[in-house]
C-alpha cells in the first residue's frame, strides 16, 4: 500500500512536471475541415485543413500593388480602419504603434492596415497618414482597395465586422480587432485594439507565436 | 496692590481676546472663501477629466501626449495660455487651421463637439490647462460663453 502511494505521488509529479514544461501554443481560429487522402498502398491519412487568409491584391501607401506575397512567412497584425475616423481608430493605432515599436527590427513581423473608406482614403491620403503616425515604412503596409474586396476580406476572412453607415459619426462603423496571423496565413488571435491590456496580451502572444516551431 | 495689578492684566487680556477673535474671524472667512473657490475648481477638474476621457483622450492621449503628427500634444502651456480664448471655439466647432505647438506645425482636422455645453467646455478646459504639466488655474463657463460669441 505504502509503495502504491509513493508510486502514484511520483506519477503525479511527473505528469504535472510535463504539463508545466509543455510549450504554450496559441489556438488556431476559423472553420477547419478534414482532408482524407489515400496513398498508393491504400492507407488513409487525415489532414486538417485550417482556414487561411486568401490571396489579395491592393494598392499600398506608395501606390504599389501589394499581394499576399509581401506577407509570406511573416507573422503579421492586421486591422481595419480609415484615416478620418475620430472614434476608435486613433486609440487602435496608438496601441498598434506600441506593438510596431516593439517589433520594429524583427524581420519576421509585419503590420497591415486596410482602409474601409474606399471613397476618400486613396494611397496618397494613406501615405500622409502613415507619415504622420510615424509608421511610413515597408514593415507597415496601409492598403487601399475597392469596397467589395476589402469588406469581404474583413467579414469573411479576418472575421471583423465593417460597414458603411451614414448615421455613424464619420460615415463608417467597424470593429477594433487587431488580428494576429501566423506564417501559414492562419488566424491565431484577435485582440481589442482599444484596450491596453489586450494589446499587452497580443505582444506576449506574438512572442509565443514567433517562438513556435512550424 | 496685587489685585490692581491683576485688574490691569485682565484688561490687557480682554483686549487680547477681542483682537484675536476679530482677526480669527477674518482669517476664517478668507480661508473659507479660498476653499470654496478651490472646491469649485476641483469640481471642474474632476468633471473635466470624465469629459476628457470620453471625448478627447482617443486622439490626445491619456497624458496629453498627442498622436504622432495626427493629433497635437496638450503640453505646450504657452500655446494654451496665448490661445486660451480660442480653445472653446476649437472644442465646440472643431479646428482646421495650422497650429504651432511645441515648435512643430500640426495641420490635421479636429472634429467638432457641438453637444458639449458651455459648462462642459469650461470643465474640460480647466482639466487640460491644469494637467499634463500645465497649471493655469480656473476658467469659468461665463468666460467660455463669452469666448464662443467671438468664434470665427
Amino acid at each position: 500500500m505504502k509503495r502504491f502511494i509513493i508510486y502514484s505521488a511520483v506519477g503525479c509529479f511527473l505528469t504535472f512536471g510535463a504539463a508545466c514544461t509543455q510549450e504554450k501554443k496559441l489556438p488556431i481560429y476559423g472553420d477547419r475541415e478534414a482532408k482524407i487522402s489515400k496513398d498508393a498502398s491504400g492507407k488513409e491519412t487525415i489532414d486538417t485543413i485550417y482556414k487561411t487568409i486568401p490571396d489579395f491584391k491592393f494598392l499600398n501607401q506608395d501606390s504599389v500593388e501589394v499581394t499576399q506575397n509581401a506577407f509570406k512567412d511573416k507573422v503579421y497584425v492586421a486591422d481595419f480602419f480609415f484615416t478620418s475616423c475620430s472614434t476608435i481608430c486613433p486609440i487602435m493605432h496608438r496601441n498598434m504603434k506600441t506593438i510596431f515599436d516593439k517589433f520594429k527590427d524583427n524581420k519576421d513581423v509585419m503590420f497591415l492596415s486596410h482602409t474601409i473608406d474606399f471613397k476618400y482614403d486613396k494611397p496618397s491620403v494613406l501615405k500622409k497618414y502613415a507619415n504622420k503616425l510615424g509608421a511610413d515604412v515597408p514593415q507597415w503596409q496601409f492598403l487601399y482597395g475597392n469596397k467589395e474586396e476589402v469588406y469581404k476580406l474583413a467579414e469573411k476572412d479576418y472575421l471583423v465586422a465593417v460597414q458603411e453607415d451614414s448615421a455613424a459619426t464619420d460615415g463608417y462603423v467597424h470593429q477594433g480587432w487587431l488580428v494576429l496571423i501566423d506564417k501559414h496565413k492562419r488566424i491565431r488571435g484577435a485582440y481589442d485594439g482599444t484596450k491596453t491590456e489586450e494589446v499587452e496580451k497580443l505582444k506576449k502572444d506574438m512572442d509565443v507565436l514567433l517562438a513556435e516551431k512550424d | 496692590m496685587e489685585s490692581w495689578k491683576f485688574k490691569l492684566k485682565s484688561g490687557q487680556l480682554r483686549k487680547l481676546i477681542v483682537y484675536s477673535l476679530f482677526f480669527g474671524v477674518i482669517a476664517i472667512v478668507i480661508n473659507a472663501c479660498q476653499s470654496a473657490s478651490e472646491i469649485e475648481m476641483a469640481k471642474y477638474i474632476s468633471n473635466g477629466k470624465d469629459i476628457y476621457q470620453s471625448r478627447c483622450q482617443n486622439c490626445h492621449g491619456q497624458n496629453g501626449e498627442g498622436l504622432g503628427e495626427l493629433a497635437p500634444p496638450l503640453t505646450d502651456t504657452v500655446f494654451l495660455e496665448v490661445n486660451k480664448q480660442k480653445l472653446a471655439c476649437y472644442i465646440k466647432n472643431g479646428a482646421n487651421e495650422p497650429m504651432q505647438i511645441n515648435g512643430k506645425t500640426y495641420h490635421e482636422k479636429m472634429p467638432s463637439f457641438k453637444d458639449l455645453h458651455d459648462i462642459d467646455i469650461a470643465q474640460v478646459m480647466v482639466y487640460i490647462t491644469n494637467s499634463f504639466g500645465n497649471k493655469q488655474g480656473m476658467y469659468t463657463y461665463e468666460q467660455v460663453a463669452n469666448d464662443l460669441k467671438n468664434c470665427k
